[in-house]
């Protein structure tokens, strides 16, 4: 028991330097070629407002001492206001995070439903021609980027069946309706459904299935590719000849005995899978204009606002840094052979 | 199975298509057929496709905006006044430029790191695992993006462009070859034959680059292959957000997918279908080897030529992809 204490405390603390490393790669990459001032303004200010401007935000100062300073703003919380527009940066990402949290939950639910029991059934027929198809299918998920997922799923559903809205995350009206809401998550499912509205909760439904296809099926292929080679493995494995013996059924086999230890290997992965859920975070909502952090990432990224986008890095290292030491807690709670 | 190990079976890609049966060379094949197509269609750019990638108009007359495939531009043209064709097959060779220059830095940079730190161990080793453990697991099209607007700062030549978007690519890359590297030196570092090298009295830069490198690139083809197709994606990512290549410098499949958003909404297809397809098929021909060669380096995985009795399932080989 000792040792899993020390386990924990270990991995928590290296989320510091993981955060740390990142930061500091970020800041140098993005001030490695000049302050936030001139690459925002350059070019449209005289110089001398420039320069006065560069004084006063104190950017003329030696870029070690800068960087201290940020990194001590960091600790204590204050990520700076955003050059563009002027907002606290900590209000962007309160705003904008649970609309990609949202994303990326539907996302992860998508994954889930079509990843695993694919996985399984693929598994189950190895080496046939369904295997093949379903492997083609896993391959074509990672090699479909989602934005032309995304524009193809547009081009169909909505632009040609009408079924679903092109873009957005909900009608204005709905947006108007849920904005009333008493304390807003900013989720809108959960807000929708507080105001037990129908035509609400459907609305933000059917401007939710697109991106969340888009998104959930580039992590449903790694899902597929994970839970075939598992169960694979698993198959072959002695126990699930024992209970074929004492008869358990093909079917109760194949979803209860061989697929429980081959869902260990996907929980380690899935740490990775949120870092690749927050990047193609940033494309599927481009595509969809889904206002969340990272559309407006891309936005600031685009009009080189700095302090806005290391504010936002900031907050995606901790989201990744966390979840990955989430992940090698439970993966060290559930599977004994992981030493600690 | 009995095959002759003669020279060419000893070549990376050739000795795996031998080994190969069924599904799994079906597999193969297909994707060295598609990969070796899209080679060709680089290679040739200049001679098979009709127009130049920013070619606006032909004998006086401008090409027209978002004009559906006729006879005169097969796939139509675009929103800035482009021909589809010439852009797609154009982007192969932009996409292949970019491939080698990332692939080829992060290889050198990545094996480099990889061999100095498991080797010689230490703190140096320690530093450079956290800080490749942290930003292998970042985003990395996001860290792309960063690197792409430090290194082009709004630069638009073909050249610089490729080197930009191959640089972002690199800096995503390095940590990936750097751990498989590391994994292997360390692993070899006690080997005997490392040991008798070193009574012999070898220098510690001869025993990393001869006998540790050596012996440690067993999976790199396999990396590779999956890089390649990675950083295809990364550089269609960087186009699709403006973070790209120029236009009029070459053609790129992710920036004309990013202008043909609007065009989408408006039931116009051909300008966003065909680049789409295009980075889907160089992906899926290097994909397919990448798997193949994962699955025939794994004996759990490899199809057996005869069916036989049941498989040991206890040999514990590592996952290379993931």
């Amino acid at each position: 028991m000792k040792g899993l204490w020390r386990y924990v405390l270990v991995r928590f603390l290296l989320i510091i330097p993981t955060v740390f490393i990142l930061v500091t790669v970020v800041f140098v990459f993005m001030r490695v070629t000049g302050d936030p001032i001139t690459a925002k303004f350059g070019g449209q200010l005289l110089q001398s407002d420039l320069e006065a401007r560069i004084h006063a935000a104190g950017y003329d100062r030696p870029i070690i001492v800068q960087y201290f300073e940020y990194l001590g703003q960091l600790v204590t919380g204050n990520f700076g206001t955003a050059l563009t527009d002027n907002q606290q940066v900590t209000d962007i990402l309160l705003h904008y995070g649970a609309a990609t949290l949202e994303l990326a939950i539907y996302a992860l639910v998508v994954a889930f439903l079509v990843g695993i029991p694919l996985g399984m059934l693929a598994a189950k027929i190895r080496d046939r021609w369904g295997d093949a198809v379903l492997r083609i299918f896993a391959i074509l998920c990672y090699a479909t980027p989602v934005f032309f997922a995304g524009l193809m799923l547009k081009l169909v559903f909505s632009v040609g069946l009408h079924w679903f809205p092109t873009s957005g995350r909900a009608d204005p009206r709905t947006v108007i309706g849920l904005g009333r809401v008493d304390g807003a998550s900013g989720i809108y499912l959960l807000d929708a459904i507080r105001t037990g509205n129908w035509s609400y909760i459907s609305d933000v439904l059917s401007h939710a299935v697109l991106p969340a296809v888009a998104l959930g099926l580039l992590t449903a292929g790694v899902f597929l590719r994970l839970v075939r080679t598992n169960m694979i493995t698993t198959l072959g494995t002695g126990y699930v000849d024992a209970a074929r013996s004492r008869g358990v059924g093909e079917f109760r086999l194949t979803t209860k005995h061989a697929y429980r230890p081959a869902l260990v290997p996907i929980i380690t992965v899935i740490g990775l899978q949120v870092a690749m859920l927050l990047g193609g975070a940033v494309l599927t909502e481009t595509t969809f204009e889904w206002n969340g952090l990272g559309s407006q990432l891309a936005l600031y990224l685009a009009q080189r606002d700095f302090v806005a986008v290391q504010g936002i890095v900031a907050l995606l290292a901790v989201i990744v840094a966390v979840t990955n030491f989430v992940v090698d807690l439970i993966a060290a709670a559930i599977d004994p052979r992981v030493r600690y | 199975m009995a095959i002759r190990k003669g020279w060419l079976g000893r070549l990376p890609v050739i000795g795996q298509l031998r080994q190969s049966v069924g599904l799994q060379r079906g597999m193969l094949v297909t994707g060295l057929v598609l990969t070796g197509l899209v080679l060709l269609t680089a290679i040739l750019a200049p001679v098979v496709a009709p127009y130049g990638y920013a070619q606006l108009a032909a004998d006086g007359v401008n090409f027209g905006a978002q004009k559906p495939p006729s006879a005169a531009h097969w796939l139509g043209t675009t929103v800035g006044g482009y021909d589809v064709l010439s852009r797609l097959i154009w982007g192969a060779q932009t996409a292949l430029l970019v491939i080698v220059v990332a692939v080829l830095m992060s290889i050198v940079a990545g094996v480099l790191l990889g061999l100095v730190s498991g080797y010689l161990g230490g703190w140096l080793d320690r530093v450079l695992v956290v800080i490749a453990d942290a930003i292998y697991a970042f985003p990395s099209l996001l860290l792309a993006i960063v690197a792409a607007i430090m290194i082009s700062g709004g630069q638009s030549g073909l050249w610089s462009g490729v080197f930009a978007a191959g640089i972002a690519i690199t800096v995503i890359f390095i940590p990936q070859y750097f751990r498989v590297i590391r994994a292997e030196v360390v692993r070899l570092k006690g080997d005997a034959f490392i040991e008798s090298a070193k009574v012999v009295g070898a220098s510690s830069a001869r025993i990393m680059f001869v006998h540790a490198l050596r012996n440690s690139t067993r999976t790199l083809p396999l990396i590779f292959t999956l890089n390649a197709a990675e950083a295809v994606l990364t550089l269609a990512a960087l186009g699709f957000l403006g973070f790209g290549i120029e236009p009029t410098a070459a053609a790129e499949w992710g920036y004309d997918l990013n202008r043909s958003r609007s065009d989408v909404t408006s039931g116009i297809w051909w300008t966003s279908v065909f680049p789409g397809v295009a980075i889907v098929l160089v992906v899926l021909g290097l994909t397919l080897i990448g798997e193949s060669l994962n699955d025939l380096a794994d004996p759990r995985l490899r199809t057996r030529r005869r069916p036989g009795p049941k498989q040991p399932a206890e040999t514990s080989v590592t996952e290379v992809i993931q």
